[in-house]
């Protein structure tokens, strides 16, 4: 499966390019953890996890793992310089409080306004929200990061989420493995096209009504 | 060692704590943090009809995630329980009553239980009926809140890198967590410690729970399950 390994890097790195050097950036699991590999090794940014690391650097090599230094996946991680640890009362009043720049996740479903549904399948999976609410409702900016279509070829960006949602009017981008759209209050607005995909294609597999930008970016990558 | 307040004991003698339905509040983070000897005790008397108050469920074999999965609990009040499939079958099965409280949220109530305030205000989770469900609400401002009750437990168990004779804490990175809110919000406080250090010989700086909290030290032989990722 090179090619789906390949586009999951693509839209990690679609996703770096919305990173700024001093930055505080929670990223969830999945292709949001592949992020901190496609930054510039100059950009000085924070991870913040919300078990309470700010600072969180990369997987230790082997053998060096720490039972105690493990990300909110339970999977270790190690500490950047500057880097500092806290409860997570305070974990989480960094991202209340919207000190948390810009936050990474998966979903589900998004809708055309921006809400989210990336925690509850009724009847099935109810793993609960976690910490999601808080880094939706609350992240200075919230990137989604997800397949355009679930494994049956259903679209997941939805005129109105029928899964319950995370958090209403909360999304600022979706970066899909097709497409790349900005949400306001107007609604999607398409910017930018993964090749080989055309816009045709785009509208073919998404489920409600969304602007295009005047010049549309092909990503280079 | 010197025990001048008594607090030093055994987790023979913490057993007496642990009884059938009562509620029962433990740190940890996806079990990074949750005090391994005081969770096989408690599995070893056979304390049954647990109400668990914590981050997550932990795993299966792993962390509080062990009392869950030999359905010692009829409820847990928790964030996340994805990565323990058994919590979320019993759920369907209706043999475990799940209440979730958004991660930051639930942290914040057992805060607030621990610091001795009844509620806290939250406009966190509004648009999701699950968080709403049964809460009042509170206009401040002009803007309406939820209120969100501080939790507290008959027993609260954590697990620290060390602790004086005196139950100052300290932690040893992530897996602090929880481990500070909950360590306040016990009528009875037992921490499980890496070590026990004399009196006057942690930095005043450094302590991350005061003793003041803490009722009960044991000392940990380390954890005894294999991480997820092993």
């Amino acid at each position: 499966m090179g090619m789906a390994v390949d586009i999951r890097n693509q839209m990690a790195k679609r996703a770096a390019e919305e990173i700024q050097t001093g930055m505080v950036v929670n990223l969830g699991i999945g292709i949001p953890s592949l992020v901190p590999n496609h930054l510039p090794t100059e950009t000085m940014v924070m991870f913040h996890a919300e078990n309470g690391i700010t600072g969180m650097g990369p997987s230790p090599s082997m053998g060096e793992e720490d039972e105690n230094l493990c990300n909110a996946g339970g999977f270790p991680v190690t500490l950047n310089k500057g880097g500092s640890y806290c409860d997570s009362a305070i974990s989480f009043g960094m991202i209340r409080r919207g000190r948390v720049d810009i936050t990474i996740l998966g979903s589900l479903q998004v809708s055309k306004n921006g809400d989210l549904a990336n925690w509850i399948v009724p009847g099935k999976k109810v793993p609960g929200m976690g910490g999601a609410m808080e880094l939706a409702q609350k992240a200075k900016k919230v990137i989604v990061v997800m397949n355009h279509c679930d494994k049956q070829g259903k679209p997941k960006i939805v005129k109105s989420c029928t899964l319950p949602l995370t958090s209403a009017a909360c999304v600022d981008i979706i970066i899909t493995d097709l497409a790349v759209f900005t949400v306001n209050e107007e609604g999607l607005l398409l910017t930018e096209l993964f090749a080989p995909y055309s816009l045709e294609n785009v509208v073919n597999k998404t489920g409600c009504k969304f602007k295009i930008r005047e010049t549309v970016r092909m990503i280079p990558y | 060692m010197e025990n001048p307040f008594g607090k030093i004991t055994t987790l023979a003698a913490v057993m007496e704590f642990f009884h059938d339905g009562m509620t029962l509040m433990f740190g940890g983070f996806g079990g990074v943090g949750s005090p391994p000897a005081l969770i096989d005790g408690i599995l070893e008397k056979g304390v049954r009809d647990l109400t668990l108050i914590g981050n997550d469920t932990g795993f299966p074999h792993i962390g509080i995630g062990k009392l869950v999965s030999q359905q010692r609990a009829v409820k847990v009040i928790a964030s996340h329980i994805g990565s323990n499939p058994f919590a979320g079958q019993f759920m369907h099965e209706g043999k475990l009553e799940v209440e979730f409280s958004p991660q930051g949220i639930l942290a914040e109530r057992i805060r607030a239980g621990g610091v001795g305030l009844p509620a806290i205000l939250s406009d966190i989770g509004m648009d999701n009926e699950l968080v709403v469900k049964g809460k009042p609400y509170y206009s401040l401002a002009d803007k309406k809140y939820l209120v969100e009750t501080a939790l507290t437990a008959e027993v609260s168990i954590v697990y620290a890198k060390k602790a004086d004779a005196y139950g100052n804490l300290i932690y040893d990175k992530s897996a602090r967590n929880t481990n500070p809110l909950v360590a306040m919000a016990g009528d009875i406080t037992i921490a499980e410690v890496e070590e026990i250090v004399q009196l006057g010989s942690l930095d005043p700086d450094s302590i991350i729970t005061q003793g003041v909290f803490v009722d009960y030290i044991i000392p940990s032989k380390g954890v005894n399950w294999k991480w997820a990722w092993q």
